[in-house]
């Protein structure tokens, strides 16, 4: 394997999905005249995706070896000393992340062929995911924070176009209206952090910014926010966080992310959980020589982290569309990432995005390759008894579901037992608050993922009682009625990805927890500052294999409450069932409030959408009809026509009057010249 | 026996000029009045010319008045002439009437 990368190499793994994407796009559909059919479209896009990630692998292996690259490429232009570039920085994450990418999307390409057999938009949906697949390596791989954005949005539009997938379903029009406009919200603040590190440090290449970080953090930031005297970087932090709060779906930006489930279920599983969403996680761990400098912006994403960990996993309870409890567990370990990322130990934030990835894409498909089985059924409370029907979907769900909850050796169990321990030793205030949150998260993760597994594998077949089996959901391909047939196995396309999903699910932590966490695999990517946030440093000094981190797993509190959520799923939803209705009975008013998802939406649509639009009703009755057309067009022209009724008063047309004016004129001006000059 | 100065002259110059001014903007009816007014004004100037020009012996000013007249002579030709086309296509040359001009 060759030591060092070069350009054109790394060029062709954005570019290969491009070309797929745009092959299967332009002239799969009626666009190009329908020229590719299902099967070259497919061939295409999958060749593209393979093809990205066999590079992939290779420029991972040789940056084991010690390989970078760093370089711009293209210069787009220069404004002032700004320079806008296209360059590839190539390093252990972004190899790390383009492996992760690459594999996932490849996995999630097969499975499309199985799942979106019966769809019109089979093509469309493929050049979708490969144009998906090209925006996040250019996100990933960018040098600088101009193309960092462009991938940025360009996952984003992905996002809108397939959560909007089935276009004439009024539910996945409004779901990716609010995932656009809530992304929005989140760019907003990406991009001022972004214009501010342009404006203070004239570069937005990586390297040169992070140069500049120190002289960065000395400076103030010019104006009071909220009567406070903030620090510049702090500002540039949170701003920047902002944005990965929209991207991420964290707490109050997560309000698109179960509406994304809108969407087919493969890209529910490519981007609204393994990928896309980890966008912001990615961008917070490069640029962590800038959040190291704020202990501020560390703080806040440790809260906003806890508070989407803990309160979104309780919203998976009580939910009971099967994709809605996988998207409700993807926020909660999105949160868990954050607060990692807060406590300063990137590196496991990181580590927790790929195992995570593997994990929640099989979670995903598995969801998927259910629903293909119960015939577009979605609901949880109509299914039991799966694993007669399905082994292979529910052996695999099985492992990505202990994989979630962090069973020993399991690879969920490292990445989630590290943040965890990194969180109980930050040292920042916010950590205690956290270190609960993350806790008592685990016990919940552990309650809903085996609620969902023992409804859906385990208990009586239900699948019969469904009064509306045929009505809404996913279900728009026109099944003839066959309600009643007994769910089917999914075709291999859809269970080798679960298998080879299944595969590094199990087993990815375990490998690779040494090198990544504690080893010098980040050692010149990520930059920790041991002295103020000495939490990963002293987790270093505890860990001693990944063995022995198991078995010393089972001691501790994380595993024992995990076992109580499993036992506690087990109990009400197979030995006796009558449990869960008395909670219900009993806890009414907290079920409410979890059944409108804390009245986020309510405020959102009511409070957030209704304010911003009574602003602009107000704006465009005052600012606009009434200042503008009011006041200057139509003043201006009112005053003219004001003084020219005056004038034309005197414009009579009688040649007498002209000749008096002309006489009085004369009078007026000889009295002048002859008395007052 | 009372002898005519410079005063009675130019007196009766100021009158004439006052009677076509009044003449011009009182004068609701006929375009032809009006041009009568203006040539009396020229006149009024007219007297003015002489008497001063009789009172300062210097005959240049009488000279003058020959040169008004002339130009006053063309001046009501064209202007009747203006007259006579504005009556074709009028069929009118009432003062109240023409305000074709008017904004």
């Amino acid at each position: 394997m060759s030591q060092t990368l070069n350009a054109s190499t790394l060029l062709a793994i954005p570019l290969a999905p491009l070309a797929g994407s745009l092959l299967a796009g332009i002239w799969g559909t009626q666009f190009g005249g329908n020229w590719i059919g299902r099967r070259l479209s497919h061939t295409f896009t999958i060749l593209g995706v393979l093809v990205a990630f066999i590079l992939s692998a290779m420029t991972l292996s040789s940056v084991i070896d010690g390989a970078r690259f760093n370089e711009s490429i293209y210069t787009w232009m220069v404004v002032g000393g700004l320079k806008m570039e296209i360059g590839f920085m190539v390093d252990s994450l972004t190899a790390m992340m383009m492996c992760v990418v690459t594999f996932v999307s490849l996995m999630v390409h097969i499975y499309t062929i199985g799942y979106m057999d019966e769809d019109e938009g089979y093509n469309r949906f493929f050049a979708y995911i490969s144009l998906f697949t090209f925006s996040m390596l250019m996100l990933v791989m960018s040098n600088n924070l101009l193309q960092l954005f462009f991938g940025w949005e360009a996952v984003g539009l992905v996002s809108y176009l397939l959560i909007g997938f089935w276009y004439n379903k009024p539910t996945a029009i409004f779901a990716n209206m609010k995932a656009f406009l809530v992304n929005r919200v989140g760019d907003f603040g990406f991009i001022i952090g972004i214009g501010l590190i342009a404006a203070y440090t004239g570069t937005l290449n990586y390297t040169e910014l992070f140069a500049k970080a120190q002289e960065l953090a000395a400076i103030d930031f010019p104006w009071y926010i909220f009567g406070m005297d903030a620090m510049l970087i702090t500002v540039i932090c949170i701003c920047l966080f902002i944005g990965a709060m929209g991207k991420s779906a964290q707490f109050p930006l997560h309000v698109w992310l179960p509406d994304s489930m809108e969407g087919p279920t493969p890209i529910s599983a490519l981007i609204h959980a393994a990928t896309m969403v980890t966008a912001g996680i990615f961008m917070v761990a490069r640029m962590s020589p800038l959040f190291e400098l704020s202990d501020s912006a560390l703080n806040f994403m440790m809260v906003i982290g806890s508070i989407t960990a803990l309160f979104m996993g309780f919203l998976g309870i009580i939910q009971n569309d099967i994709k809605r409890v996988v998207a409700y567990s993807t926020l909660s370990q999105l949160g868990y990432m954050t607060v990692a990322l807060g406590a300063s130990a990137y590196s496991v934030a990181v580590f927790h995005l790929m195992t995570h990835a593997f994990f929640k894409a099989l979670l995903f498909l598995g969801a998927g390759s259910v629903i293909m089985g119960m015939h577009h059924n979605q609901d949880i409370r109509y299914m039991g008894g799966l694993r007669k029907y399905m082994p292979i979907t529910w052996i695999t769900s099985l492992l990505g579901s202990l994989a979630l909850i962090g069973t020993p050796l399991f690879s969920g169990f490292y990445s989630k037992d590290s943040i965890i321990e990194a969180v109980h030793l930050s040292n920042l205030p916010a950590a205690g608050f956290a270190n609960f949150a993350v806790l008592a998260g685990v016990f919940v993760t552990a309650f809903y993922s085996f609620r969902m597994y023992f409804l859906v594998f385990h208990g009586p077949e239900r699948y019969d009682q469904n009064p509306d089996a045929h009505h809404g959901h996913d279900d728009h391909h026109g099944h003839d009625d066959h309600g009643h047939d007994k769910p089917h196995e999914s075709p291999w396309v859809v269970t080798v990805p679960l298998v080879l999903l299944a595969i590094p699910s199990v087993v990815i932590g375990y490998m690779t927890i040494g090198p990544m966490l504690y080893g010098d695999f980040f050692k010149d990517v990520i930059f920790i500052d041991a002295v103020k946030h000495p939490a990963m440093q002293k987790l270093g000094e505890l860990f001693h294999g990944p063995v022995a981190m198991a078995i010393h797993g089972l001691s501790m509190a994380p595993f024992w409450l995990a076992l109580a959520g499993v036992v506690t799923a087990w109990y009400m939803y197979l030995v006796n069932p009558k449990v869960p209705a008395f909670f219900a009975r009993a806890l009414r008013p907290l079920i409410v409030v979890l059944e409108n998802k804390y009245f986020m939406d309510w405020i959102n649509e009511n409070i957030l959408a209704k304010g911003a639009r009574g602003l602009g009703v107000g704006l465009w009755k005052v600012g606009d009809r009434a200042i503008i057309d009011g006041f200057f067009v139509n003043g201006s022209w009112k005053v003219v026509g004001l003084i020219s009724g005056m004038v034309r008063w005197f414009q009579s047309g009688f040649l007498y009057h002209y000749a008096l004016v002309m006489i009085l004129g004369v009078f007026v001006l000889m009295t002048y010249f002859v008395w007052l000059a | 026996m009372m002898t005519l100065t410079l005063g009675h002259f130019l007196s009766l110059g100021a009158m004439l000029f006052a009677l076509s001014v009044i003449g011009i903007f009182l004068n609701r009816k006929n375009l032809i009045v009006l041009l009568m007014a203006i040539e009396l004004m020229l006149l009024a100037v007219n007297m003015n010319f002489v008497a001063f020009s009789h009172y300062l012996g210097d005959m240049h000013g009488q000279v003058f008045v020959f040169f008004i007249l002339t130009v006053a002579a063309a001046e009501s030709a064209i202007g009747l002439a203006i007259l006579v086309l504005l009556f074709r296509n009028q069929r009118n040359i009432n003062v109240d009437e023409l305000n074709s001009l008017k904004g």
